[in-house]
C-alpha cells in the first residue's frame, strides 16, 4: 500500500502543470473560474490547443491519435485542469461516441469521423433522452423506419446539451416496435443540418441556455450512418454510459470548489471575524472535506483497479453518487459564504440583465451554480437510477 | 387554544389566493420577471385595493391588522404564488418604519398603493449584522456604501440609516433618515436579483435627508422582527407549493410503466418532506404568535422559525427538484421560481446559521 505517485507520475504531473501554466489562456481560466459560458469558440480554441499537444483524446487508443493515459494519468490530468481553472472537454464526440464507434464501427465510419473530431471539424450532441423516456431510457420513441438506402426518422429528443452548437447528434432511436424494448434500438448518426430537424432551447432556472430540444419531422438518415447492427442500439449505448462515467466523481472539480470557499471564507467577515473562524460555518467546510479526501481515494483505488482504458462497473455509480452530493454541498457552502451577495443575478436569458454585479469576493454568481448544479444528480443516471443498480448488484449478486 | 384564523384574517386569505390564483399565473409570473423594472404595477395597485397593504399597519396607524397572524396570512400567499413585487421590503420594512417615526402621511400613501420605498440598511461588509453600520452622517449629510438594496431604484423615497455615533458595530447611535429619490449625491446601481425583482448598491456622497430618529436601532430591530418572521411565512407558502408540484408530479409521471410515486425510494421521501412541512407551518406559528411578547422570547420564536425555515427549506427545495428531474431545472416550469424563492429567502434576515447561533446567544441569556 502506497497513497503516494510514483516517480513518473509525479514527472507526469509536473508535465500537466507546466502545460497549464503555459498554454492555458488566462481569458479562458478566468471565465471558468468566475462561471462565465465559453461559448463554441472559446471551447474549440482550447480542444486546438490541446490537439496540438496530442491531449485531446485522453482515453482514446493510440492507433486511433489518442493519448491512451491510464487512469490515473488520466484523473492527474482532471484534478489539474480543475485547480487551473481549465475548460472540460466537450466529452459528447470525443469521450462519448468515439469510443464507441473505435469498438462498434465500420472501418469508413473510423476513418471518417474520428480524425474530423480532433481535428474539430464536428460538434457532436447526444440524442439519448426523450420526454417520456429519462431514467426510463429504453422507453424511447423516437421512430426510424428503412426505406431503401435510408431511414426516416421521426420524434423528438430533449435535454440536449450544446445541440444549439452541434452540427451533428448521435441518436438512439426504434427500428423494431414489435420485440421487448431493449432490443428494437439502434444507433443512428445523424446530419443537423438534414431538412426536418428543428432545435429548441429550453432556459434553465439559472438563465443559461444549456440544453435544447431537437424534434425530427421525416428526417432522412442515409443507411451507412448506423453504427453496428440495426436493433442493436441498446447494448452500444450502455457501453457508451460507461464511458460518460469516467471522471465521474469529479474530485478535481470539488478541491477546486472548495478551495474557493475557504478563500471566500477567509474575507467574508460575519460578527467581526472571518466567516472561516466561525464555528459552524468552519464545521460545514471541515465534514465535506473530510469526505471529500476518502471519496478522492475511493476514486483513485476504484481508477488503479480498472484496467487501462477500460471503466469500472458498480463503484462508479458509487462514486456517482457521493461524487454529486460532495460537489452539491460544495455549491451550497459557496452560496452560504457570499452572504447577501448570493442573491444579485446577471442572466443571458433576460433581456438587458448581463450588467455588471457587485461581487465583492470575485466569487462568480454562486448561487446561480448553486442551481444549475442540481442537475449533476439528475443527469448520466440520476442518483436513484445509481442507487437502484448498487443495491441490485451488490445485494442480488452480478449485473 | 384556537388554531383557527379569525373571521376576517379568513376572508383576507381567500380574497387573495383568489386573486392570485386567477390573476397571477406561471406565464404571467415569468412574463413580469423579464420587465426591465422588476415588478408590475397593475399587480401592486390592485393587490393593494384588496387591502394587502393595510393588512400590515395597525388601526392606529391607519390599518386594519398589523398583528403577527395579519402579515403571516399575507406573506404566506404571496408566498404560494411566488409573488414579486416588492410588498415585504417597500410596504411592511419600509411602511413600518416610516409608522414608527410617525410620518402619517406617507404611510397613508402606501396603503393606498401610491407609495413606493426601499430601505438601505445593510452594507457591503455587514452581512447579517444589524447593529454594523459604517454610513456616516456629519453636518446633517450622508456618505457611504449601502449593499443589496432591495427595490431602490423604483423608490421615491429611501430609508438610510447612517451611524451618528460610536463605534461601528454598535447598536447604539444609529439614526434613520429619509432621503428623496433625486437627492443630490445619491447614486443607484441597479441589477436583477436570481429569484425576481430588483437591488441595487446604493452609493451616498453629501446627501441630505430628514431625520426620522435617533434610536434607529430599536426602529430597526421591531420592523426586521416582524419581516423576519413574514420571510418565514412566505417561504412556507413557497413550499407549500413546491410540496404540492411534487406530490402531483409523482403522481402524473410514468417511468417503467407506473406512477414514479409507487417507487417507495420516492413516496417516503415525499412522506418526509410532508412531515417537514407541518414543522414549518408550527414554527411560523409560534413566531406570529410570541411577535408581542418580551423582546427575548419574540426573537428566540423568530430565530427558531428562521433555522427551522431553513432547513425545511433547503430539504424540500432540493427534493422537490431532485424527484421531478430534469423538468424542474427549467426556468418556464413553476418550481423552478419557488425553488429560488425558497433557497434566497436563506440570504435575507439571516441564515440558518445566524440563526441558530443567535438561538443560542437568547437561550443562554
Amino acid at each position: 500500500m502506497d497513497l503516494s505517485y510514483t516517480d513518473e507520475e509525479l514527472a507526469f504531473r509536473d508535465e500537466v502543470r507546466a502545460f497549464m501554466r503555459d498554454e492555458l489562456p488566462k481569458e479562458m481560466s478566468d471565465k471558468i473560474r468566475l462561471g462565465d459560458e465559453l461559448g463554441k469558440e472559446g471551447q474549440e480554441k482550447w480542444h486546438a490547443i490541446l490537439n496540438s499537444k496530442g491531449w485531446l483524446a485522453p482515453n482514446w487508443p493510440k492507433k486511433f491519435g489518442g493519448a491512451e493515459w491510464n487512469a490515473v494519468q488520466r484523473h492527474i490530468f482532471e484534478e489539474e485542469a480543475a485547480a487551473h481553472h481549465a475548460p472540460r472537454i466537450v466529452p459528447f464526440g470525443l469521450s462519448m461516441l468515439a469510443p464507441v464507434l473505435q469498438k462498434f464501427g465500420s472501418k469508413e465510419q473510423q476513418d471518417y469521423w474520428l480524425p474530423r473530431l480532433l481535428e474539430g471539424k464536428d460538434w457532436w450532441c447526444q440524442g439519448y433522452s426523450e420526454p417520456g423516456a429519462g431514467s426510463d431510457l429504453a422507453s424511447l420513441k423516437t421512430r426510424a423506419v428503412r426505406e431503401g438506402d435510408h431511414y426516416i426518422v421521426n420524434g423528438q429528443k430533449t435535454w440536449t446539451t450544446l445541440g444549439q452548437h452541434a452540427n451533428m447528434i448521435f441518436c438512439l432511436v426504434r427500428t423494431d416496435p414489435d420485440v421487448k424494448q431493449q432490443e428494437g434500438i439502434s444507433f443512428l448518426l445523424i446530419d443537423m443540418n438534414t431538412p426536418g430537424i428543428e432545435v429548441r432551447p429550453i432556459i434553465l432556472l439559472d438563465g443559461t441556455h444549456e440544453v435544447n430540444e431537437v424534434f425530427f419531422d421525416d428526417v432522412k438518415v442515409p443507411v451507412e450512418n448506423l453504427v453496428g447492427e440495426e436493433n442493436k442500439g441498446w447494448t452500444y449505448a450502455k457501453y457508451l454510459l460507461t464511458h460518460e462515467r469516467t471522471n465521474i466523481a469529479g474530485v478535481g472539480f470539488s478541491q477546486a470548489g472548495l478551495n474557493t470557499v475557504k478563500r471566500i471564507a477567509r474575507a467574508e467577515m460575519a460578527g467581526g471575524k472571518p466567516l472561516m473562524a466561525n464555528p459552524h460555518f468552519a464545521a460545514r467546510v471541515a465534514q465535506v472535506e473530510i469526505d471529500l479526501k476518502a471519496m478522492a481515494t475511493s476514486n483513485m483505488r476504484i481508477i488503479s483497479a480498472a484496467a487501462a482504458g477500460g471503466a469500472p462497473g458498480v463503484e462508479a455509480s458509487m462514486l456517482k453518487v457521493k461524487g454529486t452530493i460532495i460537489r452539491q454541498e460544495i455549491n451550497d457552502l459557496a452560496r452560504r459564504a457570499v452572504g447577501p451577495y448570493a442573491m444579485p443575478f446577471a442572466s443571458e436569458a433576460i433581456e438587458g440583465s448581463n450588467e455588471a454585479l457587485p461581487d465583492p469576493h470575485e466569487a462568480g454568481p454562486v448561487a446561480a451554480q448553486y442551481f444549475n448544479n442540481r442537475k449533476l444528480s439528475i443527469f448520466g443516471g440520476s442518483n436513484e437510477i445509481q442507487r437502484g443498480i448498487i443495491a441490485k448488484v451488490m445485494m442480488g449478486g452480478g449485473q | 387554544m384556537n388554531f383557527d384564523l379569525t373571521e376576517e384574517r379568513q376572508m383576507l386569505q381567500d380574497s387573495l389566493r383568489r386573486y392570485l390564483r386567477e390573476k397571477y399565473s406561471t406565464a404571467t409570473r415569468n412574463e413580469i420577471l423579464e420587465r426591465p423594472n422588476g415588478m408590475s404595477e397593475e399587480v401592486w395597485t390592485q393587490l393593494a385595493e384588496l387591502g394587502v397593504i393595510g393588512a400590515m399597519f395597525t388601526e392606529e396607524q391607519g390599518g386594519f391588522g398589523g398583528a403577527g397572524f395579519d402579515i403571516a396570512v399575507v406573506f404566506e400567499e404571496l408566498g404560494r404564488a411566488g409573488v414579486i413585487e416588492p410588498f415585504m421590503d417597500s410596504a411592511l420594512i419600509g411602511g413600518r418604519i416610516l409608522a414608527a417615526c410617525d410620518k402619517t402621511d406617507l404611510v397613508e400613501e402606501m396603503i393606498g398603493g401610491g407609495l413606493q420605498l426601499a430601505v438601505a440598511h445593510g452594507e457591503p461588509t455587514s452581512r447579517y449584522d444589524m447593529s454594523h453600520v459604517r454610513t456616516s452622517v456629519d453636518g446633517g449629510k450622508l456618505n457611504g456604501r449601502k449593499a443589496v438594496v432591495m427595490n431602490a431604484e423604483n423608490a421615491d423615497h429611501l430609508i438610510v440609516s447612517a451611524r451618528a455615533s460610536g463605534d461601528v458595530a454598535d447598536e447604539a447611535g444609529i439614526a434613520l433618515y429619509l432621503v428623496a429619490k433625486d437627492a443630490a449625491g445619491l447614486t443607484i446601481q441597479g441589477y436583477p436579483l436570481l429569484a425576481g425583482g430588483r437591488a441595487a448598491e446604493v452609493t451616498l456622497d453629501g446627501v441630505e435627508g430628514e431625520l426620522l430618529t435617533e434610536d434607529g436601532f430599536a426602529v430597526l430591530s421591531d420592523v426586521m422582527a416582524l419581516a423576519t418572521m413574514a420571510q418565514c411565512a412566505e417561504t412556507l407558502g413557497a413550499m407549500d407549493t413546491a410540496t404540492r408540484l411534487t406530490n402531483d408530479y409523482l403522481g402524473t409521471r410514468k417511468q417503467f410503466g407506473r406512477p414514479i410515486g409507487t417507487f417507495q425510494a420516492l413516496a417516503h421521501r415525499m412522506a418526509d418532506m410532508l412531515i417537514e412541512m407541518e414543522q414549518a407551518r408550527s414554527a411560523v406559528i409560534n413566531a406570529a404568535g410570541n411577535l408581542r411578547e418580551e423582546t427575548r422570547i419574540r426573537d428566540m420564536n423568530i430565530s427558531a422559525a428562521k433555522n427551522l425555515l431553513g432547513r425545511a427549506g433547503r430539504l424540500i427545495a432540493e427534493e422537490s427538484i431532485q424527484m421531478h428531474g430534469g423538468i424542474a431545472m427549467t426556468q418556464e416550469y413553476e418550481l423552478a421560481h419557488i425553488a429560488k424563492r425558497i433557497t434566497m429567502a436563506d440570504h435575507r434576515f439571516g441564515d440558518t446559521d445566524h440563526h441558530l447561533e443567535r438561538f443560542i446567544a437568547l437561550s443562554a441569556a
